[in-house]
């Protein structure tokens, strides 16, 4: 079963270093992984959506929890949430006509960020599923080349995850 | 200390440790470190004990730190001085001991330009410390070493290395120490969760075949009187694991020893039996455990443990207590109520104890460890410091000296590092002056770290360095003869092995040697009475025994073998 793991993390040299080297030390499967900025300055989120039974997925959250530059760690897999990737796949278009693929990409609500006369590359944003489905659709035209930037997702409705929670364990 | 002075990287290094309260460090100096090493002449409010091997000196901490109950120090330099650190690092890390090591680093603008003696040492050693920090501002200094020792002797303890670029060790700045430690992402609990609590009590009071499972975390959080307290309150019977030895007394009755691979035999049915099995600061280790899908598989299991990810890690458990098992066991104890009359367990369990106990061949006259390792428990009645290397003779330590005190067995549990025993015994003996050290290694072992007798011998430390010397890898060999079709592949040492009366001689070190069991208590007696500097007995013990009983690994119960079953003919 996939899940989506939402860590906070201290933005410092290695932080990032030492969760995947957590994951790959313990033997865990990483699908995807994405890191950004958070409202904080010091503060990074990381997405990471990971594939396990209860057991794997409790060590996945205890173990990111005791890390030390680690702030909070909250198992998204259960919750109501919003879940976005984007992916652009730059499309061939030289035996297709360039309408067909629009109409395509429209269905999916994607745009045309890039054109010349042998490419179309196309900004396609959604849940993972969604992106699934449009990449399958390209696949008959030839797609060059494609990059997804990997999960990120929040919990839906107001509450948030707290960045400074006193009671965190190691 | 802190005013408008600016004080230099160096300068600010020595404070730290001062504001640390560090009175002993190890080490070995070396071009990033020259800076530390020249301040380090005029400080006068610590030693440094210079090893001979960077390996040495980490394990000549956990030595240290084990017995002193503080963090152990590391200072080399960089590149290979970093590297050589790596194996002690991992070695502490496996056992959960606190560790600081201080590596030098080339200048800040060299880094990543493969500059001479370069090692990336804060990525090498990310797996295998608790945390590592790469010092990259003067300002960042004296709060880095502040949070390296919090981080390393709080919670469950670990090693944590601090890499020291030397351009920021020459630079300036005020030396502010900070008053208060704050790491939003770092808050151990101590405290176990009330209600978690109570019900182990309920549990343990009405258990009718109740056991308690204790590891090396009772011994790194002082927990022990609070078990002396428990046990003695509710008369539980204690096995104890590798590093839990000396949390309980083995000469008390309640003590049913080791358990595990090598454990004993009334142990590890005891495990097999109980109703409730109450883990203590223990983290259900394959050598305890052997196969999960039989381990204690009727019992109520309540594990108390500092580390979250201890718990369900390998065995699952019913009642987790998240906490300082100091603080939990005597919370658990000031709960209980009632004692519950266990006459019917304790019956069984001698009858264990009676079918199988621990036992050796004696009428040959034949020279075994077993019977060198009685004769230094009884000399020492259980006092001493005993510091093993990895393989049989460990194991046999674990089974015949009985422990009196916390804090007295250090052996490399987790990792399993030959060439421990040597350095290790070299730093509890910066740590204690009273009490005997014992180093106790293997012909094998014995060998990896040797260069560290030089150590022993330049500060005159009474450390009683003992080899038990069988001209063999022994544990292997004994893996090789019931498991590995008696191919002995690479474990005979006995053509090859040096003379070591005259290795320790060469090295400083007064230096014995016997095959002959009358003559081990005149010989331990002598080395007992020699104080002035390091003494070594070479016992040459008989070449193909065997450690027993052996729960093979991964193995049952069940599997459990107590004898050899083909006596064989001797080399």
């Amino acid at each position: 079963m996939k899940r989506t793991i939402s860590v906070l993390v201290e933005n410092t040299f290695g932080a990032f270093d030492r969760v995947a080297t957590m994951f790959s030390g313990k033997g865990f499967n990483i699908d995807s992984i994405s890191i950004g900025q958070t409202e904080i300055e010091e503060v990074s989120r990381m997405t990471i959506v990971t594939e396990g039974n209860d057991q794997i997925l409790d060590q996945v959250v205890k173990q990111l929890n005791r890390l030390i530059d680690t702030i909070k760690v909250v198992d998204l897999s259960k919750e109501p949430k919003t879940v976005r990737e984007l992916a652009l796949v730059k499309v061939n278009h030289e035996n297709h006509s360039l309408q067909e693929i629009k109409n395509l990409a429209d269905i999916f609500r994607g745009k045309v960020v890039d054109i010349n006369n042998k490419t179309i590359t196309l900004e396609i944003t959604g849940p993972p599923e969604k992106i699934e489905a449009a990449v399958n659709v390209f696949l008959p035209f030839g797609i060059k080349e494609m990059a997804r930037s990997g999960t990120v997702a929040l919990k839906r409705g107001e509450q948030s995850i707290p960045s400074n929670k006193k009671n965190k364990t190691k | 200390m802190s005013g408008t002075k600016k004080m230099s990287g160096a300068e600010i290094f020595f404070e730290a440790l001062r504001k640390e309260n560090v009175d002993t460090i190890f080490g070995y100096p070396g071009g990033a470190t020259i800076k530390l090493y020249e301040q380090l002449y005029d400080v006068d409010f610590l030693e440094h004990i210079l090893c001979r091997h960077e390996q040495g000196a980490t394990h000549m901490a956990k030595g240290y730190a084990i017995v002193k109950g503080k963090p152990g120090v590391v200072l080399v330099t960089s590149g290979p001085g970093a590297t050589n650190t790596v194996t002690g690092i991992a070695d502490a890390y496996m056992d959960s001991v606190p560790i600081v090591v201080f590596t030098g680093q080339v200048p800040t603008h060299l880094i990543g330009n493969d500059a001479f003696q370069e090692a990336d040492i804060v990525g090498i050693t990310r797996p295998i410390t608790k945390h590592n920090f790469l010092v990259r501002s003067i300002e960042e200094l004296a709060p880095t070493i502040q949070k390296a020792f919090y981080i390393a002797s709080s919670g469950r303890p670990g090693p944590v290395l601090v890499d020291l670029p030397k351009d920021i060790i020459a630079s300036e700045t005020v030396f502010n120490y900070p008053t208060k430690i704050d790491i939003r992402g770092y808050k151990p609990q101590v405290k176990g969760h009330h209600n978690q609590i109570k019900k182990a009590a309920q549990m343990i009071q009405n258990a009718k075949k109740p056991l308690l499972y204790v590891g090396g975390g009772v011994i790194m959080s002082d927990g022990n009187k609070e078990l002396g307290v428990l046990a003695k309150e509710t008369g539980i019977p204690v096995t104890m694991t590798l590093q839990g030895l000396g949390a309980y007394p083995g000469t008390d009755k309640q003590s049913l020893g080791m358990l595990g691979m090598h454990g004993t035999f009334a142990a590890n049915m005891a495990i097999n039996e109980c109703d409730v099995l109450i883990a203590l600061g223990a983290r259900f280790d394959d050598r305890v455990t052997g196969k999960i899908e039989t381990f204690s598989p009727n019992s109520y299991k309540i594990h108390v443990d500092i580390d979250p990810t201890a718990i369900d890690k390998n065995v699952l458990v019913d009642l987790p207590i998240v906490g300082d098992v100091k603080h939990v066991i005597a919370e658990i104890a000031a709960e209980i109520d009632k004692k519950t009359d266990l006459s019917d367990w304790w019956n069984q369990i001698n009858a264990w104890q009676n079918e199988c106990p621990l036992s050796y061949e004696k009428e040959d006259g034949k020279l075994r460890t077993e019977y060198v390792i009685e004769r230094i428990s009884e000399k020492t009645k259980g006092n001493a410091i005993i510091v093993t290397d990895v393989g049989q003779h460990q194991m046999w330590v674990s089974q015949y000296y009985k422990f009196t005190n916390p804090r007295s067995h250090l052996t490399s549990g987790g990792l399993g590092t030959m060439g421990f025993s040597v350095p290790a015994a070299i730093g509890a003996a910066f740590a204690e002056k009273k009490r005997p050290i014992i180093s106790i290694s293997g012909d094998g072992g014995f060998q990896m770290n040797l260069q560290e007798l030089i150590t022993a011998a330049a500060y005159k430390l009474p450390i009683k360095f003992i080899i038990m010397n069988n001209s063999f890898l022994g544990m292997v060999r004994q893996w090789q003869e019931l498991y590995h079709a008696e191919k002995y592949s690479f474990t005979d040492l006995g053509a090859s092995n040096p003379d070591f009366v005259k290795v320790g001689e060469a090295l400083g070190v007064k230096s014995f040697s016997t095959n002959k069991m009358d003559e081990v208590d005149g010989l331990l007696d002598k080395v007992m009475k020699m104080n002035d500097g390091p003494t070594l007995i070479e016992f040459k013990v008989e070449k193909e025994d065997m450690v027993f009983p052996m729960v093979p690994s991964g193995g049952s119960i069940s599997d459990i073998i107590t004898k050899r079953l083909n006596p064989k003919k001797m080399v």
